[in-house]
């Protein structure tokens, strides 16, 4: 058998209108970690679709070579009967299931056309073992936390006796603590002799991780970079994927000079109603007038739930206890509306799930935060509208052919910039991002960056959640950890390092 | 633009148009296949302006309950209540008028006020409770067949003598009074109506234009124009040869514009859109989802009334049997017309052309003797291709 597992060859993949796939060849190595890089719509997914066969054969040009055979995949269960599993950014696990019911979800143990569950829960176990996830394999799903979730869906493909594990963005929705976690597993699964195609956005991770790089760029594999025989840098593969040097991820900023406390929170307590559990213990943070505040911690430290529950607090969680001011006059939103109306904007984390309406256009995104200002009597002015709607896609480079172009087929970083003139025309006073750049490409990264930079310096306030520590740290000009509800720290920019948060971070 | 369009050539552009609007350029070629197909079967019956008279009668109650409908469709909710709700409703007028001398207007009044009412409960239930709309207004199909059951019982049939009443879905506008073999002042709103239309249309384009948005080349846009023109006068000249224009359709006409107006011009329409295609970054955009949901409900249960009020004029009499199987028309009235099953699209416009043909099926097979079971499976069939294209043509985009 030849040294690769895989060999993809010359394969082009079209789709109408849209060369997705130029003549992209792809080999990895038996056993080693592969990961592939490129920015959004360079056609990474593409290309893992087309090995799955999602994309089946004969709709795309060129060979796979998998084993030193060609293959010719009419179906995923084609590539799973071959060892071949994907695992995507969105989880396919059924949250109501059980977690041995999911293992074995779709390849159930059968004993004389019976599913044998004793038999279905012992192995379920040893592939749990095998994962170091230690919890009750009849648990149900939903229960599990989204890092151990993803550990679900690893054990779920090695009971179907995985060779080659290709992950799509593993870690994207995980913390610091569960990712590393979940690198440690990938290392020991390559010890056991699983070859593993790893997709990221985290560059971080990928030179800590990987033995072979592969970057592609707009359909087309640009290089692939050995990493065992020399160290990777990150600059390295930004300058591969954006085609030209990033010598600043991060934007300078002209002036650093604060105004008066735009908002402040005293003893903030939370309470979820339904769990009964306290989500936030007496938070007191504060944001200045032309000041970007950091508010970092790890996933389930109640970053969200705080930004929430300013915001008008639409999950109903109950305010226990605690003061809001804006503008140091003391404030409480009942709801999303009253809190846009006092000043507030709130960019979500999940702009495709609560954040944009795909299905209408950009014209309407952008305006739909602040109607108000556009109706004349009981009629919406259009006219006024399309110039709102035109000079924002102007004025932020909003990649689109016209502001009637729907939000769902817009990428990603388009997207957020949508999410983001939707709120500027809000004009708010305080502005919280929370994971403003979460799977967004590099070069719309250091838009949105520089955005913020030019908001802030017109006297905004933003307010920054983020689990990417090198982006808080970079950005921010002063910031806050949280850990279990509660704020741990608090950092100026300047004294802080990554290692001085994350104590912080996981400190309780 | 325009230019650039016509580089491409006329044939092109057609083309293009075609395949863009695939969905509601069916909608159109299958109403007119329908229509073709029953005026040969009846030897031209169908299209005798006696007849389409009646079918606008007959299609009043089922398109304004669609209109409503259309509004919860697009909201993801649905109501099943609507046609018992109708039947209530119009009982409810009925005795209003006969047992208690409750003056027809004032009767009216009471009954629409109703159907809010009615549809403030099963909204609350809903909203505040979140009670599944499907559930609530099962029980609400229960509820209302048992109260309009109930109303009725001592006094079976009501039969309403009030003309003004009876007027609503049996009467004709007013003529001048001149001597004219047909009805002028169909005409004239007739004339009216194309001229607004034209004047519309060419504002709506200088204005696209003027923002360099896509518009179609002159000589297409010319070519609408006069074909819409021509479709709404030879309606209008049709009805002028029988006794004028029904006032069920200036009472629908109304609800449309209203309802259009609402749904494309306002903030609520807006947010309306907003809640179908995505309720939680509707609710984190400042709209006040509960609110506007509510709203939804009331509106279709007013409908509802309406449509009450319109069918029992249309029989003159308030029956135990009445509202049956309404829901199913004005459901299907909107799907045909492209309201999306899983919501955040759809257009009154549309619904209108999915109620006529809907009715024009229920006329056209009873001009042709067609036994109602057959009837059921007809229409449940054109249901079922239309929405299977539907959702085909949309996974394609």
């Amino acid at each position: 058998m030849s040294d690769y597992i895989l060999e993809m060859k010359q394969i082009t993949k079209e789709f109408p209108g849209v060369k997705a796939l130029n003549d992209v060849n792809f080999k990895v190595k038996r056993g080693e970690i592969h990961c592939l890089v490129g920015e959004n719509g360079a056609g990474k997914s593409t290309l893992m679709k087309v090995l799955s066969g999602v994309y089946q054969h004969g709709t795309y040009t060129g060979d796979i070579v998998y084993n030193g055979e060609v293959q010719k995949f009419k179906s995923i269960s084609d590539s799973e009967k071959k060892g071949i599993v994907i695992i995507y950014q969105e989880l396919a696990l059924i949250p109501e299931l059980s977690v041995y019911e999911n293992i074995f979800f779709g390849h159930e143990i059968v004993k004389k056309g019976r599913i044998d569950w004793n038999e279905t829960i012992v192995q379920a176990k040893k592939m749990l073992e095998k994962v170091g996830l230690h919890a009750d394999p009849s648990i149900q799903v939903k229960k599990l936390g989204v890092g151990n979730q993803q550990l679900v869906e690893i054990a779920k493909a090695l009971s179907k006796d995985v060779k080659l594990l290709i992950l799509d963005e593993p870690t994207a929705s995980l913390n610091e603590d569960d990712s590393q976690n979940l690198l440690k597993l990938i290392r020991e699964l390559k010890e056991q002799g699983v070859t593993c195609i790893m997709i990221s956005h985290k560059l971080r991770e990928i030179t800590a991780i990987a033995d072979t790089i592969t970057v592609l760029r707009d359909g087309a594999t640009i290089c692939s970079l050995d990493a065992r025989e020399r160290k990777i840098e990150e600059a390295e593969i930004i300058k591969h994927m954006v085609g030209r040097e990033m010598n600043n991820i991060y934007p300078k900023r002209e002036k650093h000079e604060f105004g008066e406390v735009a908002l402040e929170l005293k003893n903030w307590t939370v309470f979820d109603p339904v769990k009964n559990s306290e989500l936030l213990h007496k938070v007191n943070i504060n944001v200045h007038k032309g000041e970007i505040v950091g508010i970092q911690g790890l996933m389930g430290a109640g970053r969200t739930e705080l930004a929430l529950s300013i915001f008008g607090n639409p999950t109903k969680y109950k305010v226990s206890d605690g003061e809001l001011y804006l503008d140091g006059k003391k404030v409480r939103f009942k709801h999303p509306r009253d809190a846009i109306r006092g000043g507030l904007a709130y960019v979500t984390e999940d702009r495709k799930g609560n954040g944009l309406i795909l299905m209408q256009d950009i014209r309407y995104n952008i305006t739909i935060a602040n109607l108000e200002e556009l109706v004349n009597g009981i009629a919406i002015n259009e006219n006024e509208e399309i110039n709102v709607a035109n000079s924002f896609k102007e004025s932020i480079n909003i990649k689109a052919p016209s502001i009637n172009q729907k939000v769902g087929k817009l990428s990603g970083g388009n997207q957020q910039k949508v999410q983001l003139a939707k709120w500027m025309f809000a004009k708010p006073k305080v502005l919280i991002l929370d994971e403003p750049t979460r799977g967004i490409d590099v070069g719309a990264k250091y838009e949105i960056y520089s955005l913020m930079n030019k908001l802030v310096d017109q006297g905004m306030s933003i307010i920054m959640i983020s689990s990417e520590l090198p982006e808080v740290l970079g950005m921010s000009d002063r910031l806050y950890v949280m850990s279990e509800g509660t704020i741990t720290g608090e950092l100026l920019a300047e004294d802080a390092t990554e290692e001085k948060v994350m104590e912080m971070a996981i400190k309780s | 633009m325009s230019e650039k369009k016509q580089e491409m050539g006329l044939g092109h552009e057609m083309v293009s148009m075609v395949k863009t609007n695939i969905r509601d350029y069916m909608m159109y070629i299958a109403l007119i296949c329908i229509m073709a197909f029953f005026t040969v079967k009846t030897n031209g019956g169908f299209l005798q302006p006696r007849n389409i008279a009646n079918l606008i009668n007959q299609a009043g109650y089922v398109a304004v309950l669609a209109i409503g409908m259309t509004v919860i469709l697009i909201i993801v909710h649905i109501d099943l209540s609507v046609g018992y709700v109708a039947g209530f409703c119009g009982a409810v007028a009925a005795i209003l008028m006969t047992k208690y001398n409750v003056n027809e207007w004032v009767a009216i009044l009471i009954v629409l006020m109703l159907g809010v009412l009615i549809g403030l409960y099963q909204g609350l239930l809903v909203t505040k409770l979140g009670v599944p709309a499907f559930v609530t207004t099962l029980a609400g199909m229960f509820i209302f067949r048992g109260l309009l059951n109930l109303s009725l019982q001592e006094t079976g049939t009501i039969i309403i003598p009030n003309e003004g009443f009876n007027a609503l879905s049996n009467g004709f506008i007013p003529d001048l009074p001149v001597n004219a073999s047909f009805h002028v002042v169909t005409m004239i709103i007739g004339a009216i109506l194309v001229m607004a239309m034209i004047y519309s249309q060419i504002k709506d384009r200088k204005n696209k234009q003027k923002y360099h948005f896509e518009v179609c080349s002159t000589p297409i846009f010319v070519v609408k124009m006069v074909a819409f023109s021509v479709v709404i006068m030879v309606i209008m000249w049709t009805l002028a040869k029988f006794r004028g224009i029904p006032w069920t359709a200036v009472i629908v006409g109304v609800v449309l514009l209203v309802y259009n107006y609402m749904l494309n011009k306002t903030k609520l329409g807006r947010a309306i859109y907003g809640i179908g295609g995505n309720a939680q970054a509707a609710e984190l955009s400042g709209i006040n989802v509960k609110k506007v949901t509510l709203f939804a409900f009331c509106s279709v249960s007013l409908m509802a009334a309406l449509a009450g009020i319109l069918y029992t004029s249309r029989l003159q009499s308030a029956t135990p049997t009445a509202g049956a199987a309404f829901e199913m028309d004005a459901i299907a009235s909107s799907y045909i017309g492209g309201v999306a099953v899983s919501g955040g699209v759809g257009r009154v416009t549309n619904t209108i052309i999915g109620t006529l043909v809907i009715m024009s099926l229920t006329n056209g097979m009873n001009l042709m003797g067609i036994d109602i079971s057959y009837q059921y499976i007809v229409k449940g069939i054109i249901f079922i291709i239309a929405v299977a294209f539907d959702v085909s043509t949309r996974k394609k985009k």
